[in-house]
């Protein structure tokens, strides 16, 4: 079966412009909300209602830049509503896993027993959220929902005089895969080990954070119990640093410029425009975006007003996915897409 | 005979708990494009409350819970058909970089 890519039914100049784009003025942005409404152009006789098969025609996603910890992608067609909704769910529903209880045994540092309990609630760790299970307030901690680690450093002065252990880093936490030592006291009981529970040995993601100092005589001996959680809750459980999007740009001629004028303007933003035959050319804003604020400062004056135009495509969101490292960047995507989808179906199934 | 308009109208407020702008604004959004829907609308009644009432009202064509369920299952497809697209996306990235990625 062939897909024609149906022409969106275009209304007239100005409009047409002012429906696709936010102008960027010197001040302020003008024509920056998007039109919804299904009978909004009924009288110039444009059609806005939604159409699936029509949306599907325009909308695509370009893939900019890819790692585990760092995703940039450009999604055309959508609605900022839509978009706005992954970046929220992004940020604060994506689950993670974050130390959430922490039994301290022993702390002669320096470091007060809460200051440290919330560095270690920070550290992001490199656990496989699906593979736990939630735990609520109510649930016997175990093998299911918590992951345990243990924290055990003594400061001590080695024989040349220097000192050994001084400094404790988040790659100090042990795993315990057969679940706590000290079960009286925190309550957390294993009913079998966790080994092989996990892809990889759960541990934390950077290895190198400074969680405290020492001096030689102190210790710091306890055990951290992590468990799953999202964003909304407390922000450790972010498994974004951050997510964001921001709209495709574009500089346009609106009248041919040439001579002088040209000349002037080339050397204001070289780059993004050049004289080419005495006429000046512009080239794509996407590759000069830290020389748009120049042209929108050269808007403050009615002449360039008149003959350049910067502009956002208002459908057209330029997606940052930065993580944090315990998620790679392409799956917390896609789980924000499911948890979107959940939502709804859960809505829709209580109607 | 036909029945006016104004006695078929459907007029309801959804108070839905423990959601906020994240699904409100999305639905709102795709009820807005039903033409069937006269006025559709959110509001969080009290930030620390997690709660958000959705109003919306229709021409009496459909009741207000078939545009809202209707709005929800255009949601779900529009995210099914950007996992697809993303995948895709993505396998033609790799592709094209194989270096880049895991």
């Amino acid at each position: 079966m062939t897909k024609k890519k149906k022409e969106k039914q275009k209304l007239p100049e100005p409009l047409e412009t002012q429906r696709n784009y936010v102008l960027c003025g010197p001040i302020v942005n003008t024509h920056t909300s998007t039109a919804t409404s299904a009978s909004m152009y009924m009288p110039l006789g444009v059609d806005n209602a939604w159409d699936f098969d029509d949306w599907t025609g325009h909308f695509d996603i370009q893939v900019q830049e890819l790692s585990p910890e760092r995703l940039v992608f450009d999604m055309i067609g959508a609605d900022p509503a839509l978009a706005n909704a992954l970046r929220r769910i992004l940020i604060s529903e994506v689950p993670t896993v974050a130390i959430e209880h922490v039994f301290i045994v022993n702390n002669t540092s320096i470091i007060q027993d809460e200051v440290l309990s919330h560095r270690l609630g920070l550290v992001p760790l490199a656990v496989d959220p699906n593979a736990l299970a939630w735990r609520s307030g109510e649930d016997a901690a175990g093998e299911s929902n918590s992951v345990v680690f243990k924290l055990a450093v003594r400061c001590s002065r080695a024989a040349d005089g220097s000192m050994v252990n001084d400094k404790v880093y988040s790659r100090d936490l042990v795993w315990l895969p057969s679940g706590s030592e000290l079960p009286d006291e925190t309550g957390c009981r294993f009913g079998r080990s966790q080994e092989g529970m996990f892809a990889a040995p759960p541990r934390d993601v950077e290895q190198n954070i400074l969680l405290a100092k020492l001096r030689p005589g102190q210790c710091i001996e306890l055990e951290a119990h992590a468990v799953k959680g999202v964003g909304r809750e407390h922000a450790k459980w972010s498994p974004v640093a951050t997510a964001w999007y921001r709209l495709h740009p574009e500089v346009v001629l609106l009248q041919p410029v040439a001579g002088a004028d040209a000349q002037e303007l080339a050397a204001a933003v070289p780059g993004l425009f050049t004289v080419q035959d005495g006429q000046l050319v512009v080239g794509e804003a996407r590759q000069h975006e830290d020389k748009l604020e120049r042209v929108r400062r050269l808007l403050e004056q009615d002449k360039w007003a008149e003959a350049i135009q910067l502009r956002k495509r208002k459908d057209h969101f330029i997606f940052t996915i930065e993580s944090t490292g315990c998620v790679p960047a392409e799956d917390l995507f896609r789980m924000a897409l499911e948890i979107l989808a959940a939502k709804c179906d859960k809505l829709a199934a209580r109607l | 005979m036909a029945v006016p308009d104004e006695q078929r109208y459907s007029g309801t407020t959804f108070a839905v708990q423990e959601e906020d702008h994240t699904l409100a604004n999305t639905l709102r959004f795709f009820l807005n494009k039903n033409p069937q829907v006269t006025f559709c609308g959110y509001s969080i009644p009290h930030p620390t409350e997690d709660a958000v009432n959705i109003r919306v009202q229709t021409t009496g064509e459909v009741t207000a819970s078939q545009a809202l369920v209707g709005a929800c299952e255009e949601c779900a497809k529009v995210c099914r058909h950007t996992r697809a697209v993303f995948d895709n996306a993505l396998d033609r990235f790799k592709q094209q970089n194989p270096t880049q990625g895991q």
